[in-house]
């Protein structure tokens, strides 16, 4: 019992990123450290992606001689795509940051919510 | 065969336009470019739809691999539909925008303004076209994260924590959406839809599945703006460029019912979402969603928040008939997905041209602008009488379908409510018409000429397709009858 | 020119003649000859398809088909024959009547109010020739729509609130409760055809008959049943001509004409006989009368005064449809006919004191009779037309509602007629007597009002003589109530 529960450690991990990414999120005012809580939060996704794909005792998915059991390249593909739309939305997100610190003079949600509310 | 070209062709093109259109000199050319290109897609989607309407079915392989191991386009009477509405209503949108965004974005930006639409209109239309859930997903992310530079480019500051709520928002969603593709994924081996729905067959039980099917109803409602999911909503309409509070308005909340569409019927069945508590969850949220943000738009000082709550309403209905389950509930949600786009669209536009002329759109700048701008105040006026359900408009048939399937399964109580969301949207459509035409103008508001004539003509002839779609229902109810069939939903029995 | 073309012409011609009075606006004597050539137009249209209906054609066309299996058209039955020649002549006589009290009374937006009231008008002839209960609902609902700027005319904050309350109620109680008793009807039947015996029996459970009726007699909010009624005194802030061409004859007739079709044409009077899905309804209709009686009694302005006479009168009708036997049938559908010249005269009447004397409350109005006789002899005559006295027409109607209550042995109901009628007295007859025969209320004579514009006094003329002569000759109105009620 114990050994299968360590044995999936790597699921553990996910589920843990992703609460702490997603509480990131929810409880923190600052509006870097929420896109740095969407990014954990995505990066918990990639590893559970990354760990559905393994094939025990495959390889990586690269054609090599004398290898016949190679791990799902697809996965890996699915990744890379969701890495960079993470990317984008990261890039995206960080540059409203900046507009927004111009517009109010602060990055912290509830000093822009007092500001929003005072006109 | 060159049909299938055409079904690609719908997506390369606006990609394509896309950089072509940022390195334009700023000025009318590339609005001129975006025309060309949206009424180029308008005509791709009609030929398309015209194809599909019986039954048929186009499918594209990508790069000529195979499904299930390539990605495929499969194009069936829904996906068409949904082409048709998104590509019908950028095509409808460029011509408003013309001088609606002259006015609102700044001159140096105009050229990255319209490549941004021309890459949300791929977005919508690949998420429409595809038959891959990973393709969908890329697709729904492009759109996303292109509407979200959108709706920053409003002009007011708020504009930009409207776009960065929803980007956080709509962030989460998709990565939910992720989780439960994943999940399937694992489960099953594959991307393909119609793969992937006879793999699911015999493990439909296992709580993975189960799992990931809820991650994905959560992820696509949190871009459909399901109630309680719909914060994002209001904020992101109001402060959007006019135009783009059209466009998205009328497009991207339907694309999104259309994901769900695809997820639970396609994907899953229609006999799961009725074993399951999935249809109660539906219901359930429909009917908070259509009362509560009903209610919630009758208290709305601004005339965008208004609507904006108005299309989380309108929302909700189509998430009834979803939960309904049954051939005529589907049907009438397909109906209402289209008839509302129209409906929105309209709606959205007048009270953009008002904006045009007066800059805000605060109910009390609007006082007596009906007088000043008849032909503007009788748009709105018509397609408000859509949104009730008065007979004659689109929106009586699609209302008469959904009471209709609720009546079918003996559901009184849906039914109420339904009927009870058209009583309450009378009441907040007529509080914005009593404002509009009886309450005198505010001093600035005397000097306002009509709107002009590029922003009028877009709108009326919306309010001819609400009027035309409500007496001649050929197209709408066809087409919606051919797509239910195909998702294999069965007509109500005890 | 065939039948059909007649009738899409005799709808859609008001329409086409609102667009030409707005293109004209600038133009008044232009305008106003378009209204007159248009209502005149319409008028002989009308009469024609009478002549072709009573010769035995059969007179329908369709126009549109929105729903699988529903369509939009139209169809020439004895009922909406009535109701279209009521509408159409008396449109001829308020344009006569309006326009000299329009330019009296210097009122704004006139362009408006000719094109609204052609539009309205059109709508009323689509409701009197719908040909099934599809269509009906769809010319129900534009004419509510149609008639709400009329009624929002004045645009201040007073007509504000009355139009909001008009719309209130009408579209309040026309999308919850009478679309749902249609979609209900679908549901049930599988269709809305109007068809003589009805559609439902056989199909409907009758234990379920009484709640769908009751939805429907409440959802037919323009028939001012209470308390779905406000909306009518609320109305009266509209200019006198819309509240006598459109409440005391269009919309409210729309009302009840929906009424007697959905009695006669959806339920069929066997099935309500036998189902007995009228009889709490009774009393809502009873109760209706004697209070609405009562309460006009207590009004002192005089268009309010009328307003809740004419719900009361309404309920007659409604009380003929619910009693649903031939002879109550043929009173009520003869009462739109006689209600409705009586009840337009009145109203002309106090438009006319309104223009003439800028007197709007009955206890002002006293010795105006004597400045003002021949509006008041008007007056006069069609009260009497209204309490039911012979030799006016309103007594034939009175007379059939009356035996009607007998045959089915409701003499309660029949006691609440006859004493509706002596409040009748009460509260219409005051009005012209003191109007001879009192003092002024300042004690001056009235020697600088004189009588009411020319085109208002012929108007007013005409339809009280119209009261008189119906008593002589009913026809064509009895004939046609007659076929309506007794095709049932």
């Amino acid at each position: 019992m114990i050994d299968i529960i360590i044995s999936h450690y790597n699921y553990w991990v996910v589920i843990m990123l992703m609460m702490a990414g997603f509480y990131t999120v929810i409880s923190r005012g600052n509006l870097i450290k929420k896109i740095t809580g969407i990014n954990i939060f995505q990066t918990s996704v990639f590893l559970m992606y990354i760990s559905i794909g393994y094939v025990s005792e495959g390889t990586p998915p690269i054609i090599a001689e004398g290898f016949t059991k190679y791990s799902n390249p697809l996965p890996h593909v699915m990744i890379l795509t969701a890495i960079v739309v993470g990317v984008s939305t990261t890039a995206l997100g960080l540059a409203l940051v900046v507009r927004i610190k111009e517009a109010y003079g602060t990055i912290e949600e509830d000093e822009i919510h007092d500001q929003d509310m005072s006109l | 065969m060159i049909e299938q070209n055409f079904s690609l062709l719908l997506v390369v093109i606006p990609l394509i336009a896309a950089p072509v259109v940022a390195m334009l000199p700023n000025g009318r050319l590339p609005w001129l470019l975006v025309l060309v290109v949206t009424w180029l897609c308008l005509a791709l989607a009609s030929w398309q739809l015209s194809v599909v309407s019986d039954g048929d079915i186009i499918s594209y392989e990508l790069g000529g691999w195979a499904p299930p191991w390539g990605i495929e386009y499969r194009i069936d009477a829904m996906n068409a539909f949904v082409a048709l509405m998104v590509s019908g209503i950028a095509a409808i949108t460029v011509p408003y925008a013309l001088r609606s965004v002259e006015k609102e974005i700044p001159r140096q930006q105009i050229s990255l303004f319209y490549s941004a639409f021309l890459l949300c209109l791929v977005g919508l239309l690949g998420v429409a076209q595809t038959g891959d859930v990973f393709n969908l997903f890329v697709f729904l992310e492009i759109s996303s994260l292109s509407s979200y530079i959108l709706i920053a480019m409003g002009r007011e500051r708020r504009a930009l924590t409207a776009a960065y709520q929803y980007l956080v928002m709509g962030t989460i969603g998709a990565t939910f959406l992720l989780i439960g593709i994943g999940l399937l994924y694992a489960e099953t081996g594959t991307l393909n839809m119609l793969d992937l729905h006879q793999r699911l067959e015999p493990i439909i039980d296992h709580r993975t599945v189960h799992t990931g099917f809820a991650f994905i109803i959560v992820g696509i409602a949190l871009k459909l703006a399901l109630f309680p999911l719909h914060l994002w909503v209001p904020n992101a309409y109001k402060y959007a460029p006019s135009a783009i509070s059209v466009f998205l308005a009328a497009t991207a909340t339907k694309v999104a019912v259309y994901i769900m569409l695809r997820m639970v019927f396609t994907v899953f069945s229609s006999d799961f979402v009725r074993t399951t508590p999935t249809h109660l969850i539906f219901l359930m949220l429909g009917i908070f969603g259509v009362v509560f943000a009903s209610i919630i738009a009758i208290f709305q000082t601004d005339a965008k928040r208004l609507l904006a709550y108005s299309s989380v309403a309108q929302v909700s209905y189509m998430v009834l008939g979803m939960g309904l389950a049954s051939a005529l509930g589907v049907t009438a949600t397909l109906i209402h997905m289209f008839n509302h786009a129209l409906m929105k669209g309209a709606l959205f536009m007048a009270i953009g041209a008002m904006v045009y002329r007066v800059g805000i759109s605060r109910l009390e700048e609007l006082n007596g602008l009906g007088r000043q701008m008849p032909w503007t105040f009788a748009a709105f006026f018509i397609a408000g009488l859509s949104l009730i359900g008065v007979p004659g408009t689109a929106g009586f048939i699609s209302k008469w379908y959904l009471v209709l399937a609720a009546l079918e399964q003996q559901s009184w109580f849906i039914a109420l409510v339904i009927i009870l969301g058209s009583l309450l949207s009378v009441v907040y459509l007529w509080k914005v018409v009593e404002v509009l035409w009886f309450y005198p103008a505010t001093e600035s508001g005397l000097s306002v000429k009509e709107a002009p004539v590029s922003l009028l003509v877009p709108m009326w002839a919306l309010i001819f397709a609400n009027i035309y779609f409500g007496i001649n229902t050929e197209l709408t109810v066809n087409v919606a009858d051919t797509a239910v069939k195909l998702l294999g939903i069965p007509p109500y029995h005890e | 020119m065939s039948d059909q073309q007649l009738l899409l012409l005799a709808v859609f011609l008001p329409f086409a003649g609102a667009i030409g009075m707005l293109l004209c606006g600038r133009w008044p004597n232009l305008r106003e000859s378009i209204t007159l050539l248009t209502a005149a137009a319409v008028c002989s249209i009308v009469f024609t398809l009478y002549n072709h209906l009573s010769d035995g054609a059969q007179i329908a066309v369709n126009i549109a088909e929105p729903l699988p299996g529903l369509v939009i058209g139209f169809d020439v039955e004895p009922l909406g024959m009535l109701f279209a020649l009521v509408a159409s002549v008396l449109w001829l006589i308020t344009s006569i009547y309006s326009i000299g009290y329009m330019r009296e009374h210097h009122e704004q937006n006139q362009t408006r109010f000719y094109a609204m009231f052609a539009i309205a008008i059109g709508c009323t002839l689509g409701v009197a020739f719908a040909g099934n209960l599809l269509s009906l609902f769809l010319w129900y609902e534009i004419l509510t729509i149609a008639t709400y700027p009329l009624v929002a005319h004045a645009g201040t904050d007073e007509a504000r609130r009355g139009a909001r309350t008009y719309i209130g109620i009408l579209l309040g109680t026309s999308i919850g409760l009478q679309l749902l008793a249609i979609l209900i009807t679908y549901t049930v039947t599988g269709t809305l055809d109007f068809r003589e015996g009805g559609i439902l029996a056989g199909k409907l459970d009758p234990a379920w008959a009484g709640l769908l009726f009751a939805l429907f007699i409440f959802g037919i909010g323009k028939a001012a049943v209470m308390p779905f009624h406000r909306w009518l005194p609320a109305a009266m802030v509209a200019p006198t001509p819309v509240s006598a061409l459109l409440h005391a004859v269009a919309v409210v007739k729309a009302g009840v004409f929906t009424v007697l079709k959905v009695t006669i044409y959806i339920f069929g009077t066997d099935f309500i006989t036998r189902s007995g899905a009228s009889d709490w309804l009774i009393w809502f209709a009873g109760g209706t009368i004697l209070l609405a009686s009562i309460i006009a009694m207590t009004q002192d302005n005089l268009k309010l005064r009328l307003a809740y006479s004419t719900i009361s009168q309404l309920s007659y009708i409604v009380l003929g449809a619910l009693l649903a036997t031939h002879t109550s049938l043929l009173g009520g559908a003869l009462h739109i006919s006689m209600h409705a010249f009586a009840k337009i005269t009145l109203f002309f009447a106090a438009g006319a004191i309104l223009v003439a004397a800028n007197k709007s409350n009955i206890s002002e109005m006293g010795g105006l009779g004597r400045a003002m006789p021949i509006t008041f002899t008007a007056f006069l005559v069609a009260s009497l037309s209204i309490i039911g006295l012979p030799p006016f027409g309103g007594m034939w109607s009175k007379w059939y509602l009356g035996m009607g209550a007998v045959e089915t042995g409701q003499f309660l109901l029949l006691t609440v007629l006859l004493v509706s009628s002596l409040l009748n007295i009460v509260y219409l007859l005051p009005v012209p007597v003191r109007g001879f025969f009192g003092q002024s209320s300042d004690g001056k004579t009235y020697t600088q009002i004189k009588e009411a514009p020319v085109s208002c006094l012929f108007a007013m003329m005409l339809t009280s003589l119209a009261c008189l002569l119906l008593f002589f000759y009913p026809d064509p109105f009895y004939a046609l109530a007659f076929d309506a009620a007794g095709g049932s």
